[in-house]
């Protein structure tokens, strides 16, 4: 699994840190994305399929 | 125009879109709307002022159009589906916000937004929220019976806490929070509601003013920061600003007050979260209430920028566009058995704040000061109940931005 992120969508919901807060981060200036584990590992993979399915903004691309 | 283009006569007979809730299920969406739904996940309803915009009730629907780029938030529009008067009369009046303004113009302005409300800064918040909310309710238990719960937790914590992200005196609290109310009230006239706007812009207009010449650690000096910088002028600062404080009242304040009559309607699932020792499982069960409840009852409104087939249905450019959020959160494809209460229930989904990049922007917060909340009263007050019959609540009415009930008279 890997992770993808458009910080051009991004709108700084804070969704997918809720989801998967060891994948996902908030830049401390303006909230945009930050990954912190591009390649997840199998355990967390549920929870970053659902903080991909929860951005408001469509930001977050899984490539399985 | 629209009736016209759909062959939709002004009296024609359609869905209500503002119809009371089933007074038997006051926390439910109207059933009429839930009817709807089961017909179509988007069909033409009427508005109060006669129109006919398209809603859209289905969950995968909203999600759909509130993400998509032929939809505009632009309200400065002829045909655009105002929520109220108020709202119909101060659109062409008011700069560019995080509301109204679509693409680039939206990016830039929310960007000069976020920083404050990030996940990581409201989970710093948490001890903080966690020690007003145990002072407001050792202050209620201190007091007389009943207490209105609305007085004593609900509105004085989220105004606590937004007042001290902003930089705004709490001390001036009596001031803001009722006009704050009032801007979003149904039951006050146009001029009140005006009259009000106009007080809290001096305010904040003054206080923007004072950060400027000595700025602080909190919004409106970052604001002030950027009117200094050229980012931007006075009345968007006040705007933005305004924004903020308002939508930090109401909108966590109802929550807290019809999640405590919601659970006070359920013991079985209210005894269950008191029981609740993690802080993942009742961050759950707040996802769920938020489903439940769906405070923003009028929806998110759009207006079409282009023609397009959605659904099933011919959208033309102009045509007024609603996801009645109560509705898609309500959508049993989404949330099976929709009308059962069940905390554990994975809810996170749901579209409580909105969807799309106008999202609210003050959502981590709100969860925040939720699950202190929830977590904390109900073990702390393990007999709180109501002090009168459900019956007599005050539900806000169906034209309210905020479903909520004005006063919750608790005993212990």
């Amino acid at each position: 699994m890997k992770v993808v992120v458009d910080e051009e969508k991004c709108v700084a919901a804070g969704q997918c840190v809720n989801a998967a807060m060891d994948v996902f981060d908030q830049r401390d200036e303006d909230g945009i994305v930050v990954v912190l584990d591009e390649h997840p590992p199998a355990e967390l993979a549920d929870d970053v399929r659902n903080a991909a399915a929860i951005c408001p903004a469509l930001a977050i691309r899984i490539e399985e | 125009m629209a009736e016209a283009e759909t062959g939709l006569a002004p009296d024609e007979q359609v869905y209500f879109y503002q119809d009371d809730r089933d007074a038997e299920c006051p926390f439910a969406p109207p059933p009429g709307l839930r009817a709807l739904h089961d017909k179509a996940p988007v069909s033409r309803a009427r508005i109060w002022d006669g129109s006919t915009p398209w809603l859209v009730t289905g969950h995968a629907a909203q999600r759909a159009i509130l993400s998509d780029p032929r939809v505009s938030s632009n309200d400065k529009q002829a045909g655009f589906p105002y929520p109220n008067h108020v709202m119909a009369e101060g659109a062409p009046h008011h700069p560019l916000t995080i509301f109204n303004a679509d693409g680039a113009d939206h990016t830039r302005i929310r960007r000069m937004m976020t920083r404050p409300f990030t996940r990581p800064r409201m989970e710093a918040l948490r001890p903080q929220i966690q020690q007003f909310t145990d002072e407001l309710i050792d202050q209620m238990l201190a007091g007389p019976k009943p207490a209105d719960l609305v007085t004593a937790v609900s509105l004085p914590l989220p105004s606590l806490m937004i007042c001290a992200l902003l930089g705004v005196p709490y001390a001036d609290h009596d001031f803001f929070q009722e006009h704050a109310q009032w801007a979003t009230r149904s039951d006050k006239t146009v001029e009140q509601q005006n009259a009000a706007n106009a007080a809290l812009g001096g305010y904040l207009a003054n206080l923007l003013q004072k950060k400027m010449e000595e700025p602080a650690e909190d919004v409106l000096s970052d604001f002030a920061a950027r009117i200094k910088d050229g980012d931007l002028n006075l009345p968007e600062a006040v705007m933005l600003s305004m924004i903020l404080l308002i939508a930090g009242h109401e909108t966590s304040s109802s929550m807290i007050t019809l999640g405590t009559a919601l659970l006070l309607d359920n013991p079985g699932q209210l005894a269950n979260l008191r029981e609740i020792d993690d802080t993942k499982a009742v961050a759950n069960a707040v996802e769920e209430i938020l489903r439940y409840l769906t405070v923003p009852q009028l929806g998110q409104r759009r207006i079409a920028a282009e023609d397009f087939e959605f659904e099933g249905v011919e959208i033309k450019a102009g045509d007024g566009i609603i996801a009645a959020l109560p509705a898609g959160n309500w959508d049993p494809e989404a949330f099976p058995d929709p009308e059962k209460l069940d905390l554990t229930r994975k809810a996170s989904h749901h579209v409580a704040f909105g969807w799309g990049i106008h999202q609210c922007l003050g959502q981590q917060l709100a969860r925040i000061e939720l699950q202190v909340v929830y977590g904390t009263l109900y073990r702390r007050v393990p007999t709180l109940r109501l002090a009168v019959d459900r019956d007599e609540l005050d539900f806000r009415p169906a034209d309210a931005l905020a479903f909520g009930i004005s006063e919750l008279p608790v005993t212990w």
